[in-house]
């Protein structure tokens, strides 16, 4: 452990809630508006932790506990994620099945808190997250299972300092194609779900954290931009694995390429409709079978 | 020019899923005339140096049948079905989607336990070809409307097509020219069918066919 690391942890942990903020500007741009504050994620939790919070009478402590241990397992979950070639805080073979069994955790205690409140939106927004994710789960896995298998080593740290092949380019494609729709499918961005219809039948995410309130919703937001920070922070290694930086410039470049990513991310809401509740897992099942052929050729060239 | 040839046949893998997993026939024939420009593609990337001359005649015929002329003649029997998307497959688009993957994992073991004389310089080419075909042939039969069938028809082509690449090094161009001649008669003749389907039946699933039986 090194401060390259610490520092690359802590900036994940500061600017991640700026990402919810840059792609709510550039959404904003794209409709001609001026939009809210850049920094109005920060805003909302720091208000929310200056107030009460509220529970329900039917809830039990599964509802009060489940903020905790996600803001726990993501964070458990960033501290396994290098920057390039920056180590890890921590890193042993085999943590890239923590890395994605860390947001099974987390989805876990936000179901069970939703499901814990007896409402029955709340239960369907819950069923809906499941069916995603279960589709989701496998496109990851496969997806690091392909990179795994392309640079020879197990642990995420030592996927992305050690540079595959050329030959695995078309591979390596492939995954980053599969972790961009995973990355927008867990975060329950437009093409899965829109996140600014609030109270409408289509929503996935939102409708499982209505009940909280005060310094608990704080926590909730804070951990869905710390979840994006993650998976999209994955994303961009896979992306510059290929480049050559060492040092803080890697630190700098994936903190760079988060913030052009929540653009991108911005670009995507602003240009796309969202798509049928029908029609998601079927571009699940395409990101999978995108994993699948990754790993086909990754399979194919190294052997 | 491997990461090119790999990168194409990659690309042909893509489209193929996404045939199988798009229901609108239009952007069906669209991934379609994507996909005959990538096999046009394919000889070109291919370099076989000596035979350049007639490597680019030959693609640029491919690219034009494929890439132009079969979209606008399907286009035009879509245009006067008035039908523009599969309703009811017999296969849902899910489920085709995991038959691609199981059909594209199929013809990776079948590669390695076939040990064909492959003269192509990626390993990829004849995989991809199984898996075209066996995509094709899957449209073929899990879809209703005869627009689809007529798309398989050319997925199920295109796999050969880039069989004989990777097997047969040199195919007359008298030859090759002559199949391309052959499909495009297919797709003529199939799109007069389609006109005819249509008239008969108000709609262009070809499974009502079978109601013609005494």
């Amino acid at each position: 452990m090194n401060t390259l690391s610490i520092l690359n942890l802590l900036a994940g942990l500061i600017l991640a809630p700026l990402l919810p903020g840059i792609i709510n500007r550039t959404k904003a741009v794209f409709a001609g508006r001026h939009g809210q504050p850049v920094l109005q994620t920060y805003f909302d939790i720091f208000k929310l932790l200056r107030k009460g919070a509220v529970y329900s009478r039917t809830t039990s402590w599964v509802f009060r506990l489940s903020p905790v241990i996600g803001l726990a397992a993501v964070i458990a979950a960033m501290t396994l994620l290098p920057a390039l070639s920056a180590p890890a805080p921590v890193s042993f073979a085999g943590d890239l099945i923590l890395f994605a069994y860390c947001f099974g955790l987390l989805r876990f205690f936000l179901v069970a808190a939703a499901l814990d409140t007896g409402s029955a939106f709340e239960g369907m927004g819950a069923s809906r997250e499941v069916q995603f994710s279960a589709l989701a789960e496998p496109a990851l896995l496969l997806g690091l299972a392909a990179l795994a298998r392309a640079t020879g080593s197990l642990s995420l740290t030592g996927i992305f300092s050690a540079s595959a092949g050329p030959s695995a380019g078309p591979a390596l494609a492939l995954v980053s194609a599969a972790l961009f729709i995973v990355f927008l499918a867990e975060n329950a961005r437009i093409p899965v779900d829109d996140p600014n219809t609030h109270l409408e039948l289509t929503m996935i995410h939102e409708v499982m954290v209505l009940d909280y309130s005060g310094p608990d919703f704080a926590i909730i937001l804070y951990t869905s931009s710390l979840k994006m920070w993650a998976l999209g922070a994955l994303l961009v290694n896979v992306l510059f694995s290929f480049l050559p930086l060492h040092g803080p410039a890697a630190v700098a470049c994936v903190a760079g390429s988060m913030i052009l990513l929540s653009v991108l991310v911005g670009i995507v809401e602003s240009i796309m409709a969202r798509l049928s509740l029908l029609k998601v897992p079927q571009l699940l099942a395409g990101a999978v079978a995108i994993s699948v052929l990754a790993l086909t050729l990754v399979l194919r060239f190294t052997s | 020019m491997i990461i090119l040839l790999d990168t194409l046949l990659v690309t042909l893998i893509l489209t193929g899923f996404l045939l199988l997993g798009s229901s609108r026939l239009g952007a069906s024939i669209r991934i379609s005339a994507l996909q005959g420009i990538m096999t046009g593609l394919l000889p070109l990337a291919l370099e076989h140096g000596d035979l350049f001359s007639y490597v680019s005649l030959l693609g640029v015929a491919v690219i034009g049948l494929k890439g132009y002329v079969f979209p606008r003649l399907l286009f035009s029997a879509l245009r006067e079905s008035d039908t523009s998307r599969e309703v009811q497959p017999f296969v849902g688009y899910m489920a085709s989607l995991f038959f691609g993957i199981l059909f594209l994992m199929g013809s990776f073991w079948l590669d390695t336990r076939l040990n064909l004389p492959v003269h192509s310089s990626s390993d990829l080419l004849v995989p991809v070809a199984f898996s075209l075909m066996s995509c094709g042939l899957f449209l073929i039969v899990a879809r209703r409307t005869a627009m689809s069938q007529v798309i398989g028809y050319l997925v199920l082509e295109n796999g050969i097509y880039c069989f004989g690449l990777a097997v047969v090094s040199g195919m007359p161009l008298l030859l090759e020219l002559g199949v391309l001649m052959d499909i495009f008669v297919a797709v003529f003749v199939m799109g007069i069918a389609i006109y005819h389907i249509n008239r008969e039946f108000d709609h262009i699933d070809a499974d009502r066919l079978s109601a013609l039986k005494g």
